[in-house]
């Protein structure tokens, strides 16, 4: 790990608090997000991450506190902050390429510079064959592979994932975490990552962010500190990681789980 | 064999429980009930037991169909009664996919529209009729006013129903990519309303149909609506029904290049 961009920080979250009418999801949230590095955040489900992110992506305003991106976005980087959601958000009626044409569509770029985009990420992804396919023909690791390929496209400074993988089956999950370490590894991107699958986890985050029960507050941060390209599925110490995080969040989890909605 | 029987007495095939609640195209069925129907009513008119005074003789009724065109009075009733059809749906829809997209797209339009159409949808507009005539004029213009009120109503409760139902996170997504306003409109807002404002537009054509034969009984001297009644005042039953036959086609032909527009516009989803 030679890079030189380690204690450059793209996203700064300071002190975040948020509530919905009474009851308070959000608590003094405050992280940085250091360049080219994956942070994952980590909760109880309705510990407030996915506000948070939608908070991050400017989605949503904060009651409190305030989210600064810092330092420039890079060359040619059209969206700085972009989305993978998890189910995809595709647009039906588009064909693959015309998905990844939309977000292309508003900027000021000629004819074959768009197109050039579009061949470039599909080449990236896999998705070259598939071009002219529609959504619905597609499986859903293919359909979450546009989304990346459209996210690609435009560059961004950071990327906002919300439970990515949540929606696909277990080994297509495995497939898309190679090729997003592959995608990373060739070009470290910037991610803020939130899942509620630990294995997820430790295998794509550099950083590890706990929130507790709602309202969500850091517990903990945790440093994995294997490279990203050397994890693998049964390595001893990822699983001590995954054991110690789940022992941060079993009984939270449980608690929240018996918690009425909206009581 | 018999040996086998009794040794698996308990056992057998699992008899098959499932399938059925599926509704699936059976070709040639629809018009053969048509004509099974019709040969019931040329026999019965033929033979006697059904009366010359309840139901025409369906072969008379084609008949006067036939020298209705060759004539070439048919072309009379027929082609004013197609524009009248045209114009005024047109207007109605139109305004119709405009009302019930703002309605859609903006909350203050919401909240003053909705309930006015709330109140003008449930009035039969046959009734308002006389009005049209005082306001437009006797001549075209009343006809195309009452089909155009007719067809707007559904269409906006059709349009702003659709526009509700578009996926928000498309939209989400639209914003987060930081698409401007006008391009998640007309990119995502609008083809993800197309199946609900199409399948509203059925229903508004239809009522555009009924609505131009109530319009043409006031005050018309050609057009379908204005021949039927003639028909029905004489009491010339074949004429009366060689009318409705017309209507008839006229709006089964209307459902079929809706539905090829349908199978353009929506290969997305089929």
């Amino acid at each position: 790990m030679s890079r030189s961009c380690r204690n450059l920080v793209d996203l700064r979250l300071d002190s975040i608090s948020h509530a919905y009418g009474e009851t308070q999801v959000l608590d003094g949230i405050s992280l940085d997000i250091p360049s080219g590095r994956i942070v994952c955040v980590i909760g109880p489900s309705g510990c407030g991450k996915s506000t948070l992110l939608r908070m991050v992506g400017g989605l949503e305003r904060p009651d409190q506190g305030s989210i600064v991106q810092m330092g420039a976005a890079p060359a040619g980087c059209l969206n700085p902050l972009t989305y993978i959601f998890q189910d995809f958000a595709l647009l039906p009626w588009r064909s693959v390429a015309g998905n990844v044409e939309l977000v292309l569509e508003d900027h000021p770029l000629t004819r074959a510079e768009r197109r050039d985009i579009i061949d470039d990420v599909l080449r990236r992804t896999g998705l070259i064959e598939f071009r002219d396919t529609l959504p619905k023909n597609l499986s859903g690791g293919m359909k979450q592979r546009v989304a990346i390929a459209r996210a690609l496209a435009v560059k961004p400074a950071v990327w906002l994932m919300d439970e990515p993988l949540s929606a696909l089956d277990a080994q297509t999950r495995e497939l898309l975490m190679d090729d997003l370490v592959g995608l990373w590894s060739r070009e470290a991107f910037t991610a803020l990552y939130v899942t509620h699958n630990l294995a997820e986890a430790v295998r794509l985050g550099h950083q590890i962010v706990v929130l507790s029960r709602r309202p969500g507050r850091i517990r903990e941060i945790v440093e994995v500190r294997t490279p990203l390209e050397a994890r693998k599925t049964a390595d001893p110490q990822l699983e001590a990681h995954q054991r110690r995080l789940w022992q941060l969040i079993r009984d939270e989890a449980q608690a929240a789980d018996r918690e009425l909605v909206n009581g | 064999m018999a040996e086998a029987r009794v040794g698996t007495a308990a056992s057998g095939e699992v008899p098959f429980r499932g399938g059925g609640f599926r509704p699936r195209p059976v070709r040639y069925i629809g018009l053969t009930v048509f004509v099974l129907a019709i040969l019931v009513m040329e026999w019965g008119t033929r033979a006697g037991w059904i009366s010359n005074l309840t139901l025409p003789r369906p072969s008379d009724v084609g008949l006067t169909l036939w020298r209705l065109a060759e004539t070439g009075l048919l072309w009379d009733h027929l082609l004013p009664s197609l524009g009248r059809f045209a114009v005024g749906s047109a207007m109605g829809v139109t305004a119709g996919i405009a009302v019930g997209l703002s309605i859609g797209l903006f909350s203050l339009a919401r909240a003053g529209l909705v309930p006015v159409v709330a109140a003008i949808f449930p009035i039969p507009k046959i009734a308002l009729l006389p009005l049209f005539v005082i306001w437009f004029g006797i001549g075209e213009g009343s006809k195309y006013a009452l089909i155009a009120l007719g067809t707007f109503t559904p269409t906006v409760v059709a349009t702003y129903g659709a526009v509700d139902n578009v996926d928000r996170t498309l939209i989400r997504m639209g914003q987060s990519f930081g698409l401007s306003w006008a391009s998640i409109v007309r990119k995502i807002v609008l083809p993800g309303a197309m199946p609900g404002i199409l399948s509203g537009l059925r229903v508004s054509l239809a009522i555009a149909i009924i609505l131009l034969t109530a319009a043409e009984m006031i005050g018309a001297r050609y057009g379908i609506g204005a021949y039927v009644l003639e028909a029905g005042s004489l009491y010339d039953l074949e004429r009366l029904f060689a009318g409705v036959t017309i209507l008839s086609v006229l709006g089964v032909a209307v459902n079929w290049i809706l539905s090829k527009v349908e199978t353009r516009v929506l290969r997305w989803r089929m």
